[in-house]
C-alpha cells in the first residue's frame, strides 16, 4: 500500500483524527450512562453526572465537526454513507436527543422516580448501539450505483453489525468505568474497579471476535492484514493489544487512578488504528475511495487552513477546561 | 405505513419540523449570551449585587434553551445526509467548508467555555470566569456568521462553478462568504435574536413586577429590556425593509409570492393587506389593497412596473398561500414590538415605567411575539426559495435522497413523537424557572458550589440546593 501524501489523505487523517477523538470522549459519557442502572442511588449518580456535566457539550462538539467536515471534504461520502445507514442515524440523533437534555433536565425533574435518569441511560446505550452497528455497517460495506447509495433500508442490519454494535457498547462502558476510577472516592471508586475488571474482559473478547469476523467479510481485508509484506506493518497491533492489556491488568491490580483509564484510550486507540488498516484508502469499503470521493482542491485547502490554526486552539481551551474541573468528585458537593 | 406517500414531501414536512423546533433555540441564545455577558460585565464594573442575581438567574435559563439547541442541532446537520443526500453531493464543497467553519470557530468555542460559565465562577474566578462568558457569546455570533452564510448562499448563490459530475465547486470564497443577501440576511436575523431575547426578558420582568412592584431584579431586568425594544424594533424594521429591496434585486419572484402579486402591474402594484391567495386560479381573493402602495415601498416610485407570477412558469412558483400570510405575520410582530418600544418610552418619560400595569400586561403578552416572529420570517424565507433547495438552480425535488416513503416517513414520526416529549418538558422547566423571581443572593446553576468566601450565605445556599 503507498502513502502519498496528497490533500485527501491529509483529510481523510483529519476526519478519522475528529471521529477518534469523538469517539473516546463521547465514549465515556455515554459509558457512564450505559453504567448507569448499576449505581441506583441517587448520591451516586449525581456524583457521575457532576464528573462529566462541564465537559460532554464539548465532547459532542467533535461528531459534528465529523460529520460536518465529512461532507466538507468527502461529499460523496456522506451523502452515500448516511442514506444507507439511515435507521441507526436517526436512532443516534434521537437517542443523544435524549441523553443531552437528561444532563439539564435531571436537576428540574420534581419527584421520586426521574424519567430523565431512564432517558440518560436509554439515549446513551442506544447512540451506543447504534454507532457500533454504523461501524459495523461501513465495514461490511454499501451498495453504490453511480453517485447513490442503491440499497434497502435495512440492509446495515447482520450479524457483523450486531456484534460491532454490542462491542462498542462494550467499549464506551470499560471507559466510563475506568474514567469513574479515576474521578470518584470510596465505594463508588470500589464498584467501579471490579467492573473495570469484567469490562476489559468482556472488551479483549469484542475485539478478539471483530478481528475474527473482520476477514471474512472480504477478501482484501484478509490480505491487507495477512499478505506479505503488509504482515510487517500489521503485526505489530495485536502485539501492542497485548501489551497494552497486560499494562492494563497490572494497573487494576494495583488500583492506580490514572493509569486504567488512559490505558483504556490506548486500546481504542490501537482498534481504531486496525479499522484504519483495514479501511485504507476506501472511505466506502470496496466503492469509493478518499480520492474519489474527494472535494475539489479549493475546497479541502480552504477548511485545512482553518482546521492547522483552529484545532490547536480547540485542543487547548478544551484541554484548561478539563484542567479548570480536575480532581476528585466528592459527593453532595459536585465540584470543589 | 406509509406506502404511498411522497418521499421528498415527508422529508420536506421532517425539515420544516425539525428546523422549526431548532430555530428558536439559537434565536434565544444568541441574544441570552450577550445579555450575560452584559450583566456580567456591569457586576465587575459596578460591584452591584443585582446584576450578579440577574446573570445567576438567567444563566440557569441559559443552560436548558442552549442544551435543547445543541441535540436539536446536531439533528440538522446530519439531516443533510439522511434525508438530503443529493444535495450533499452536490453542494457539500461549498457550503460543506463554512459548515466546517461553524464547527471549529464557534460551536467548539461555545462548548469549551460553556462549562466553566456554567460551573466555574468559584474555579476560576470573576475575570476568567467574564472571558468564558464572552467567549460564549462571541461564539453564538460566530455561529450565526457561518450558517446565515450557507443560507444565504442557497438564497442568492455567487463565486460558484459547476463541474463535470453536477457538483456545485467553489470558484471565489469571498464571493460565496459574503453573497448577495449575506449581509442582509446576518443584520435581519442577529437583531432578531436580540429583540427576541429582549421580549421574554421584558416579560419576565413585567411578569414579576405585576406580582411585587418593588423589586430590584425585576426592574433592572425589565428596564433593561424595554431600552432594547425601543431602540431595536425601528432599527429592525428599516433592516427588514432593505432585505426586502435586496431580495427584490436577487429574488423577485420570492417578492411575488410574499406580496400576492399574481398578476403583473405595469403601470404600478397595490400593496394586498389581506387576503385569501388562491394558487389555482392564480389571485388573490377578497383582497383588501392599497392602489400604488406596493410600487412604492418596493421601488419608491408609485407608478414603477412591477411583474408578477403570470410572468413566472408555474412550476417555478412558491407556494404564495403560505409566503402571504407568514410574511403579514411577522410584519405585524414587528410593528407590535416597535408599538411596545414607544409605550415603553413614553411611561419612562412620565417616570411611570415600573408603576403602568397596562405597560406590564402588554410586556406579557409580547413575551412569544419574537419567537413568532423568527419562526413566520423564517417560513417566508425558505419556502419562498421554493421550488428551489440552491435558488433557480438545483430543484427541491432533485435534492433528496434515493429512500423510500417507509423510512423517511417512521423517522419523521419519531421526531415528531421525541420532540413533542422533550420540548414540552424542556418549556415547563424553562416556564418554571421564569416563574421565580430573581432573588437576592440569587444561586447559579444546581451543581454550581458555593464557596464560603465569594460572600453566598449558607442559609440561601440551603434554601435553593
Amino acid at each position: 500500500m503507498s502513502l502519498a501524501i496528497d490533500l485527501a489523505t491529509i483529510w481523510a487523517f483529519i476526519i478519522a483524527f475528529a471521529v477518534f477523538v469523538y469517539v473516546v470522549m463521547d465514549g465515556f459519557d455515554l459509558g457512564l450512562g450505559i453504567l448507569f442502572p448499576l449505581f441506583p442511588a441517587k448520591a451516586d449518580r449525581d456524583v457521575i453526572i457532576n464528573s462529566v456535566e462541564p465537559v460532554w457539550d464539548g465532547n459532542e462538539t467533535w461528531l459534528v465537526l465529523g460529520g460536518g467536515g465529512m461532507m466538507a471534504a468527502f461529499p460523496l461520502a456522506f451523502s452515500v454513507l448516511l442514506p444507507a445507514l439511515y435507521a441507526p442515524m436517526i436512532a443516534m440523533l434521537i437517542a443523544l436527543v435524549f441523553r443531552g437534555v437528561a444532563f439539564e433536565f435531571r436537576s428540574r425533574a420534581q419527584g421520586e422516580r426521574n424519567p430523565w435518569d431512564l432517558a440518560f441511560t436509554g439515549g446513551s446505550w442506544l447512540a451506543a448501539l447504534a454507532q457500533g452497528i454504523a461501524l459495523g455497517a461501513i465495514l461490511q460495506g454499501v451498495q453504490v450505483e453511480g453517485r447513490r447509495y442503491a440499497g434497502g433500508w435495512w440492509d446495515w442490519l447482520t450479524p457483523f453489525s450486531i456484534l460491532t454494535g454490542v462491542s462498542l457498547m462494550i467499549g464506551y462502558a470499560l471507559l466510563g468505568a475506568t474514567w469513574l476510577v479515576m474521578k470518584t472516592e470510596g465505594s463508588l471508586r470500589d464498584r467501579a474497579y471490579r467492573l473495570s475488571w469484567l469490562l476489559l474482559i468482556a472488551m479483549l473478547g469484542a475485539i478478539v471476535a471483530v478481528s475474527i469476523a473482520t476477514p471474512f467479510l472480504h477478501v482484501q481485508y484478509t490480505q491487507r492484514w495477512f499478505a506479505w509484506p503488509n504482515i510487517i506493518l500489521t503485526a505489530p497491533v495485536p502485539v501492542a493489544v497485548a501489551a497494552v492489556t497486560a499494562l492494563l491488568l497490572r494497573a487494576l491490580a494495583n488500583k492506580y487512578d490514572y493509569q486504567p483509564f488512559f490505558l483504556s484510550l490506548a486500546l481504542f486507540a490501537l482498534s481504531y488504528a486496525g479499522l484504519g488498516i483495514s479501511m485504507y484508502p476506501f472511505i466506502v469499503p470496496q466503492s469509493i475511495t478518499i480520492w474519489q470521493a474527494a472535494a475539489p482542491e479549493n475546497s479541502q485547502m480552504f477548511l485545512l487552513v482553518g482546521v492547522s490554526v483552529l484545532i490547536p486552539l480547540i485542543l487547548s481551551y478544551s484541554a484548561w477546561a478539563y484542567w479548570v474541573f480536575r480532581g476528585k468528585v466528592r459527593p453532595e458537593s459536585g465540584y470543589h | 405505513m406509509f406506502e404511498g406517500w411522497d418521499a421528498v414531501t415527508l422529508a420536506r414536512a421532517q425539515f420544516a419540523f425539525t428546523m422549526s423546533f431548532h430555530i428558536v433555540f439559537p434565536a434565544f441564545s444568541i441574544g441570552l449570551a450577550s445579555y450575560l455577558a452584559v450583566l456580567e460585565a456591569r457586576w465587575l464594573l459596578t460591584g452591584r449585587e443585582v446584576f450578579l442575581n440577574l446573570f445567576n438567574y438567567w444563566v440557569k435559563i441559559f443552560a436548558v434553551a442552549f442544551g435543547m439547541g445543541v441535540v436539536s442541532g446536531i439533528v440538522m446537520v446530519y439531516q443533510f445526509g439522511t434525508n438530503w443526500s443529493a444535495f450533499a453531493d452536490k453542494t457539500g464543497s461549498v457550503i460543506g467548508p463554512l459548515m466546517g467553519y461553524e464547527v471549529l470557530s464557534a460551536f467548539f468555542l461555545e462548548a469549551g467555555f460553556l462549562g466553566v460559565m456554567l460551573f466555574g465562577l468559584k474555579r476560576v474566578g470573576p475575570r476568567l470566569h467574564f472571558l468564558a462568558t464572552l467567549m460564549v457569546a462571541i461564539g453564538t455570533l460566530i455561529s450565526a456568521f457561518w450558517i446565515l452564510s450557507s443560507n444565504s448562499w442557497m438564497q442568492t448563490p455567487a463565486g460558484y462553478a459547476v463541474n463535470a459530475d453536477g457538483q456545485f465547486v467553489p470558484a471565489d470564497w469571498f464571493k460565496v462568504i459574503f453573497n448577495p443577501s449575506f449581509p442582509y440576511r446576518l443584520v435581519h436575523m442577529v437583531l432578531a435574536a436580540y429583540l427576541t431575547t429582549a421580549l421574554v426578558v421584558g416579560a419576565v420582568g413585567a411578569f414579576h413586577l405585576l406580582r411585587a412592584p418593588h423589586q430590584a431584579g425585576a426592574r433592572v431586568m425589565f428596564s433593561m429590556a424595554m431600552w432594547m425594544a425601543t431602540l431595536v424594533a425601528p432599527i429592525q424594521i428599516l433592516a427588514g425593509d432593505q432585505h426586502g429591496l435586496n431580495t427584490l434585486e436577487h429574488q423577485p419572484v420570492k417578492i411575488m409570492g410574499m406580496e400576492g402579486h399574481y398578476q403583473s402591474h405595469p403601470d404600478g402594484a397595490p400593496l394586498i393587506l389581506f387576503g385569501l391567495p388562491d394558487q389555482q386560479e392564480g389571485k388573490v381573493k377578497y383582497a383588501l389593497e392599497i392602489p400604488k402602495m406596493g410600487s412604492l415601498i418596493l421601488k419608491h416610485s408609485p407608478d414603477a412596473p412591477m411583474p408578477g407570477l403570470d410572468t413566472v412558469p408555474r412550476e417555478n412558483w412558491p407556494p404564495v398561500p403560505i409566503t402571504f400570510w407568514s410574511f403579514r405575520i411577522m410584519v405585524g410582530m414587528g410593528f407590535l414590538m416597535f408599538g411596545l418600544g414607544l409605550f415603553g418610552l413614553w411611561c419612562r418619560w412620565r417616570g411611570k415605567l415600573f408603576e403602568s400595569r397596562l405597560l406590564h400586561v402588554f410586556a406579557v403578552l409580547m413575551g412569544p411575539a419574537g419567537f413568532i416572529a423568527v419562526l413566520a420570517g423564517w417560513i417566508t424565507t425558505e419556502t419562498g426559495r421554493q421550488p428551489f433547495t440552491v435558488y433557480g438552480l438545483l430543484r427541491t425535488a432533485d435534492s433528496a435522497s434515493p429512500l423510500a416513503a417507509p423510512a423517511v416517513g417512521s423517522s419523521l414520526l419519531a421526531f415528531v413523537v421525541v420532540y413533542f416529549v422533550v420540548y414540552a418538558a424542556g418549556l415547563t422547566y424553562l416556564l418554571r424557572l421564569m416563574a421565580q423571581p430573581p432573588l437576592a443572593g440569587e444561586a447559579g446553576p444546581p451543581r454550581e458550589v458555593p464557596t464560603r468566601t465569594a460572600g453566598v450565605t449558607p442559609l440561601i445556599e440551603g434554601a435553593t440546593q
